[in-house]
């Protein structure tokens, strides 16, 4: 069985697992990362969103061989210790959650979002295609101007 | 799982249930309206019955005070996004005078002895909790307070902030005082629930307990536990709802793929369990199988419109006097489709099981668990775990009775998931409805509503229905109600004053697999009413809101209805392919208006821009909660209004993900959400289903006024634009 070395929230990890087998499931099955979730595994619901070397990607169809060598954030690792990140903060201010199952991949995708553009336009946030079941897209569209206001007065 | 770790006060509580069944009985009669006779769901609702089924053991609430100043509830609900984990946390800050952040809410394993008690449906966790928790809470202060004068030896004491505090300003700790007040010798006082006027959270918004925990990715749902041994699970099933296993050509090859534990024939498919599930979900992808004939697979959308159809009959010529506004709707399947696919972990030997889901039924799960896998219900321990969503979705125990089964026939624990396209396919949908609606009006007067709704059968086979059959001789009706009449009629009446009111439902039983979803039959029936009231006020020459307010039938509503309309500027100018619609609701003693905006210059790409929301709930716990399930429910409504549905085909749905099933996204929603809610007038009446058929109302009215296309069939914008998955 191939061994795949990479980054994970800071730490050095080393699975075994078939070159094909979706990076999502190296992460839950095997190193007992659970923050991203499961929800298509086709890419289109996006509740699994985290970062690869600092980039949006989903796990669930990324095979672990590609992850090799690469730095891999889940939601797990993007807080400061425990100083949170700004879509997080913004996040509890704007109480966003419901059921919460998406929210790891919504605030990913949020944090990549200002990573690209400081200060995204209702048009950068509709293209954010998440699929959140309880339907807080209004809460999460206001966090994420509230977390670019956060970032820019860091 | 959490055991009693610390040395703690128990208290057990024996507080008198109460039960309300009167609601606003008779309409006022200073109304130029036709009066309306109370229907039965405004005398007594679905909420009612399910309390009265569940008041014999509605104060069996475990509620404990620790050493270190905590206070945990055992909640015997289950939380699946709705807040009923932070609202009640709320309730015994309230009354025990302990800041939220010290109250702890932990979801009750399945407790047989709570029988109907321990269920979460019909929007009616607060309306069943409020007193029950409050009473709670209120005796452990009552012995906290005792213990307390034991102490310091004096009776001049109150309550804040988790401690009592003497008038001469001594203090003693909740954390001090919580072994001595678990004294059962203890004498306390009497026990009474704050006033009105002195709550102070109460009303006051609060954001979720578990907050934090979602978003650094703590929360834990069910696939996210580690229970040992218990290994990733999935099934491979049948090409159409219910075919059986036949044969499986390749076991031994499957077996032999990498990761693969073990290989089982279950009722529902082939079981295969792997060291992961991208292992579990290519062996079972893998696997060669033949199957027998399904149970629905000459059904299609066309045979079931034929169907309902023919059973809502029709009303024959014009009406003898007046004017008739006649109006048909078309509903399509719809998918439950939480994000979290059906899911559970079980851990079967040979004299004792133990099961983790999400789970608004529990007891009654158990009980088929224990039926299912041939032991005493003593032997099954059901543990609820808070779910990725629900929208009706997890009354039925369906994956926890599957995964069950399968960890009895591979002998080992298992981790269950269902795919999306399985969850999509094989979960359960909202049933298709047909509706026939005619009003009748004379001389500006409404004079008779008669909708008849016929309806796929929706599956009550999950604790709200059996809570509902033990307690139908109860009910207020002379006639024997078949039972979905009695879920119907204690659930779906008219707000307006439309003289001669008859609702009624024919369901036709085709074996679909269905199940109440968010706000169960009020969704299309009262959504359709609402389209139909907008076309009887065009009729009568009369603007959507005006009309409205003339026959709504209490002040309450009117109120509700003025305050979204002066809200929402009803009536402001808006270019062409533009317009506003308005739609009202009163179910779960609350009531709810939307006013919304839409952009419908693209006839097939509509978008709501701007929506407008007020609601009474008697009493909001949770403000900002409440208005979370607003928003929640606009945003249902404006998916399965415009785009979100199931199409039949070969009794398959042909939606097998997101990508298919067009639930809104981001784009579809609207950037400018506002939600008022009404002052408290009394106690709290149900939220979580409120805002569906109302939205539905105010999106169809605001398409038809852009688009000057009446909205008959939904979703409105259905092709199917995507090639399916393979059956």
């Amino acid at each position: 069985m191939p061994q795949h070395t990479f980054t994970v929230n800071g730490r050095s990890v080393t699975v075994e697992a078939p070159d094909d087998l979706p990076t999502l499931w190296a992460l839950r099955d095997k190193l007992g990362v659970t923050g991203p979730k499961y929800g298509c595994g086709i890419n289109v619901c996006k509740a699994c969103t985290s970062h690869l070397d600092g980039a949006a990607f989903n796990p669930c169809v990324t095979p672990v061989a590609e992850v090799a060598g690469r730095s891999v954030t889940t939601i797990e690792g993007l807080a400061d210790g425990d100083t949170l990140h700004p879509v997080q903060q913004a996040w509890l201010e704007q109480d966003v959650a419901q059921c919460g199952y998406c929210q790891p991949g919504q605030i990913m995708a949020a944090a990549a979002l200002l990573e690209r553009t400081d200060d995204p336009t209702d048009a950068d946030i509709d293209a954010i295609e998440n699929v959140c079941r309880c339907g807080s897209y209004f809460r999460v569209r206001q966090a994420i101007k509230r977390a670019a206001e956060l970032r820019r007065a860091r | 799982m959490t055991r009693f770790r610390r040395r703690a006060m128990l208290t057990l509580l024996v507080a008198a249930p109460t039960l309300t069944v009167a609601g606003e009985l008779l309409p006022t009669a200073a109304q130029a309206a036709v009066p309306t006779l109370p229907q039965l769901a405004d005398l007594v609702d679905l909420g009612d019955v399910l309390i009265l089924a569940g008041a014999p053991t509605a104060h069996m609430l475990v509620l404990r005070v620790d050493t270190d100043g905590t206070a945990t509830l055992r909640l015997p609900r289950a939380e699946v996004g709705q807040g009923i984990t932070t609202a009640a946390a709320m309730l015994v800050a309230e009354e025990l005078d302990l800041p939220l952040d010290r109250v702890h809410v932990e979801l009750d394993d399945a407790r047989p002895e709570l029988s109907s008690s321990q269920l979460t449906g019909s929007s009616n966790a607060i309306r069943s909790l409020y007193g029950p928790v409050r009473r709670a809470a209120a005796t452990a202060r009552a012995r906290l307070v005792a213990a307390a004068a034991a102490r310091l030896r004096t009776v001049d004491l109150r309550t804040r902030d988790g401690l009592v505090v003497a008038g001469d300003g001594r203090t003693a700790r909740y954390g001090e005082l919580a072994a001595a007040a678990a004294e059962p010798s203890l004498l306390v006082g009497p026990v009474i629930t704050k006033p009105d006027r002195d709550l102070r959270v109460i009303g006051t918004p609060a954001n979720r307990i578990d907050a934090r925990a979602m978003v650094t990715g703590q929360q834990r749902y069910t696939l996210d536990l580690d229970v040992p041994g218990a290994r990733p699970t999935m099934v491979r099933r049948p090409p159409t709802i219910n075919g059986r296993v036949a044969a499986v050509a390749n076991e031994a090859a499957v077996r032999a793929m990498p990761g693969v534990l073990a290989v089982a024939v279950v009722a529902t498919g082939v079981a295969v369990v792997a060291e992961t599930f991208g292992q579990a979900l290519d062996a079972k992808d893998a696997l060669v199988v033949s199957w027998t004939a399904g149970t629905v697979d000459g059904e299609s959308d066309a045979t079931v419109s034929t169907r309902l159809r023919a059973a809502a009959a029709g009303f024959g010529g014009p009406p003898l006097l007046g004017q008739a506004v006649d109006a048909e709707f078309d509903f399509a399947f719809v998918s439950h489709a939480p994000m979290e696919t059906n899911s559970a972990i079980a851990d079967v030997r040979a004299d004792r099981a133990e099961i983790w889901s999400a789970l608004k039924s529990p007891v009654q799960v158990q009980s088929g668990i224990a039926q299912a896998l041939g032991m005493a219900e003593d032997d099954v321990t059901v543990h609820v775990v808070q779910g990725g969503g629900s929208f009706g979705r997890r009354l039925f125990g369906d994956a926890a009775v599957e995964a069950a089964l399968i960890s009895q026939a591979v002998g080992m624990p298992v981790k269950l998931m269902w795919s999306r396209v399985d969850d999509m396919r094989h979960g359960r949908a909202r049933a298709a409805s047909h509706h026939k609606i005619r009003v009748v009006h004379a001389l500006g007067s409404v004079l008779s509503l008669d909708h008849r709704v016929a309806a796929v059968e929706t599956d009550f086979g999950h604790g709200v229905g059996d809570a509902v059959t033990a307690n139908a001789e109860q009910l207020p009706v002379a006639d024997d109600l078949a039972f979905p009449n009695i879920v119907f009629r204690t659930t779906v009446k008219s707000p307006y004053n439309f003289g001669l009111t008859n609702q009624s439902l024919v369901e036709v039983p085709m074996g679909f697999h269905t199940g109440s979803w968010r706000s169960v039959y009020s969704a299309n029936t009262r959504g359709a009413e609402e389209i139909v009231v907008d076309e009887v006020a065009e009729a009568a020459g009369k603007d959507p809101v005006a009309f409205r307010r003339e026959h709504l039938k209490t002040a309450r509503q009117r109120a509700v209805l003025d305050k979204v309309a002066a809200e929402g500027r009803w009536g402001r100018a808006m270019p062409a392919g533009f317009a506003q619609g308005v739609g009202f609701h009163d179910e779960y003693k609350s009531c709810v208006a939307y006013l919304v905006e839409i952009d419908a210059r693209d006839p097939r790409a509509p978008r709501v821009l701007k929506a407008t929301c007020a609601v009474d709930v008697g009493r909001a716990v949770n403000p900002r909660g409440l208005e979370s399930q607003m928003l929640g429910g606009l945003t249902d409504a404006i998916s399965t209004t415009l785009r979100a549905g199931l199409h039949i085909d070969a009794g398959l749905p042909l939606e097998g993900s997101y990508s298919q099933f067009h639930y809104a996204r981001q784009k579809d929603s609207p950037t400018d959400v506002r939600v008022f809610v009404m002052p408290a007038t009394g106690d709290p009446g149900g939220a979580g289903e409120l805002g569906v058929p109302a939205a539905v109302g105010a999106i169809a009215n605001a398409y038809a006024r852009a688009t000057g296309v009446k909205p008959r069939s939904f979703p409105l914008v259905f092709p199917v634009d995507f090639e399916p998955y393979p059956r």
